[in-house]
């Protein structure tokens, strides 16, 4: 291949500079994650003395990892709030590709006023109805069970993933979707092994969307399932936040505990996430 | 068998029809070809008679049994697809074999069936590629395959040579062509381009907006055309059509084709200017504007020398021309 630097699209000068904004955003991006990481392991003295320093031989001390294990329920808060969001993203995945797929292929009365109006839930955010979801889980005998976080984050991520789901729907070749039908396949079966699989990368895109603000969520957790069998790692780090006296040890180690699950998942969904992006963009 | 039979059958999409009043009679083992420009509904009418389509009125037998609400898989038809439509994430053998396994047919059946398909178009050496691992022309004749393989009552292909490029179609035509003579199955067949229906058709159904214009064996239509757009529609090149008055004939237009027409140096005839000339060797077609016909087709057999601006005379062989009003409607006048 052409060394891109010297290639007839581009000279040194552009290139250079193009790189030189992308590495500048990188940097302001992940320097506030490499500022967790590295005062996670140092001393309390050290994390006031010298926020922005590197860990020594003398400042290292893994005492905030210590407390945060040492606290116990901590490996379960991590599995509640494992838990939760993969349940939640397994339930908007799979009704927001079998509303998007009814959509897109079936025509019925309705079908764009049915369209419009599960997208409406883009435009409103769902804590506006705390109250009545809290009323309803009362009712409901779920306060308190991880089950309630997943009913209202699979209802929270429903409609950006119809939204989005819709519009790669529409591009499953139909004459595939036919072919199918005289093969005999029903409609689940045609929905299942036909047009999921065609779609992967654009459910890759509603995976990451949908799972990174129920990873960060404080506001269900705390209002909805705030009992110790059933916090989540976001509510259950708040312990270390005092009203007189926060735990900073103990605090950022919990936070770069907590960034490994979304790395490991974003890692499996990027590829396809990139294709899912960059889809329809040059064919 | 397979015998299809269309009785008045209609198809609108809220206020638009689509297709309208619809009869056709297919006899078992017959070659069929629905042709028209694009639009007229032939894609649309030939869905219906797959069941992909309803039907908003009228009736659709195969074999004498209405089946307007019988789902695609139970009609007993196979299609093939322009855009060949192969499940992607399965390989040649499984794409060819699903509809049978789908039916529950015993495994060793339909390996059997797969096998004999394969054999006969060629497609020993594939059966184990993904749809993508194949090029566009094997692609169809896997397509075609799977057509194959389920034994169906009426074979249904909608613009199969579409999408492949000039050599591969001629040469998947005449495969298709030998195809319908082994298996002796009835065949519909739907195509915009007029040179496929006429070498592969033994009837052909003539649409525009949804309904039939002609129906006919293909020299039935060149011979006898029943109006203007059937005329204009079979034959190529495109038949010309002269201004009827200027040539004192009864109607508004005399239609006559370009292989009808001969040239002369001078003389009597109708006096024209040559615009552009196309030599492909075997023949020569000259484009003659004239007034006040417009520009003139006319087809010459072998090599001739004509040049752009030649003036010339064109003699249309009378005998072999047709008549339309102003409707477009054939007339027939009295041999003068």
């Amino acid at each position: 291949m052409a060394n891109p630097l010297f290639s007839a699209r581009g000279n040194l000068g552009r290139t250079a500079a193009a790189h030189a904004i992308l590495i500048v955003y990188t940097i302001l991006a992940l320097y506030p994650v490499f500022l967790i990481l590295i005062n996670s392991v140092k001393s309390r003295r050290a994390i006031f003395n010298d926020p922005l320093a590197l860990p020594t031989a003398q400042t290292f001390d893994p005492i905030g990892f210590q407390t945060v294990l040492e606290q116990g329920n901590f490996l379960l808060y991590f599995q509640n709030s494992l838990i939760v969001t993969v349940a939640s993203l397994f339930f908007v995945l799979l009704f927001g590709a079998m509303a998007a797929f009814a959509l897109a292929e079936y025509r019925f009365r309705g079908n764009l006023l049915m369209g419009l109006y599960l997208a409406l839930g883009i435009m409103i955010p769902i804590r506006l109805g705390t109250v009545a979801i809290l009323e309803i889980m009362v009712a409901a005998g779920l306060v308190n069970t991880l089950t309630s976080l997943v009913l209202v984050y699979t209802a929270q991520g429903l409609p950006l993933a119809v939204f989005i789901l819709q519009e790669f729907m529409r591009q499953v070749s139909d004459d595939l979707k036919n072919a199918a039908r005289i093969d005999g396949l029903s409609e689940y079966r045609i929905f299942f092994t036909i047009a999921l699989p065609l779609v992967r990368p654009a459910m890759a895109t509603v995976a990451v969307f949908t799972m990174i603000p129920i990873w960060n969520d404080l506001w269900f957790p705390l209002i909805l399932a705030p009992g110790e069998a059933t916090k989540t790692l976001t509510l259950g780090s708040q312990i270390f936040l005092g009203q007189y006296v926060t735990d900073w040890n103990a605090v950022l180690a919990a936070l770069s505990l907590a960034i490994i699950p979304v790395v490991v998942l974003y890692l499996i969904f990027s590829r396809q996430l990139i294709r899912g992006i960059t889809k329809g963009a040059v064919k | 068998m397979g015998q299809l039979k269309l009785e008045n059958a209609c198809k609108s999409f809220g206020n638009v029809d689509v297709i309208r009043d619809v009869n056709l009679d297919v006899q078992d083992g017959e070659f069929c070809v629905f042709v028209g420009p694009s639009g007229c509904g032939k894609s649309t009418l030939l869905r219906m008679i797959a069941g992909l389509e309803d039907i908003t009125s009228g009736d659709i037998l195969i074999d004498g049994q209405v089946v307007n609400t019988t789902p695609p898989s139970q009609r007993e038809i196979a299609m093939v697809f322009q855009s060949y439509a192969l499940y992607p994430h399965l390989n040649v053998r499984d794409n060819m074999g699903l509809g049978l396994k789908q039916a529950g047919q015993p495994k060793a059946q339909v390996a059997s069936a797969v096998d004999r398909a394969a054999g006969m178009l060629d497609l020993g050496k594939y059966l184990d590629r993904r749809p993508g691992e194949l090029s566009g022309g094997q692609r169809q004749r896997v397509a075609i395959g799977r057509a194959i393989v389920r034994k169906p009552k009426l074979f249904l292909f909608d613009e199969p040579l579409s999408n492949l490029d000039a050599a591969l179609r001629v040469q998947t035509r005449i495969e298709i062509a030998n195809l319908h003579r082994e298996l002796g199955a009835t065949m519909v067949y739907v195509t915009h381009d007029q040179v496929e229906a006429m070498t592969l058709a033994d009837r052909i159904v003539v649409l525009r907006d949804g309904r039939v214009e002609q129906v006919g064996a293909p020299m039935e239509l060149y011979n006898n055309p029943a109006n203007e757009f059937v005329a204009g529609f079979i034959g190529s090149p495109k038949m010309n059509f002269l201004n009827g008055p200027a040539l004192g004939a009864v109607g508004k237009s005399v239609g006559i084709r370009p292989e009808h027409i001969t040239l002369a140096g001078s003389g009597d005839g109708i006096e024209g200017r040559v615009s552009h000339v196309e030599h492909l060797g075997g023949e020569t077609l000259v484009y003659v504007h004239a007034d006040p016909h417009g520009l003139v087709t006319v087809r010459l057999f072998g090599e001739h020398a004509y040049a752009v601006n030649d003036r010339l005379v064109m003699r249309p062989d009378m005998a072999r021309a047709f008549h339309f009003d102003e409707n477009g409607h054939r007339l027939h006048p009295a041999p003068a």
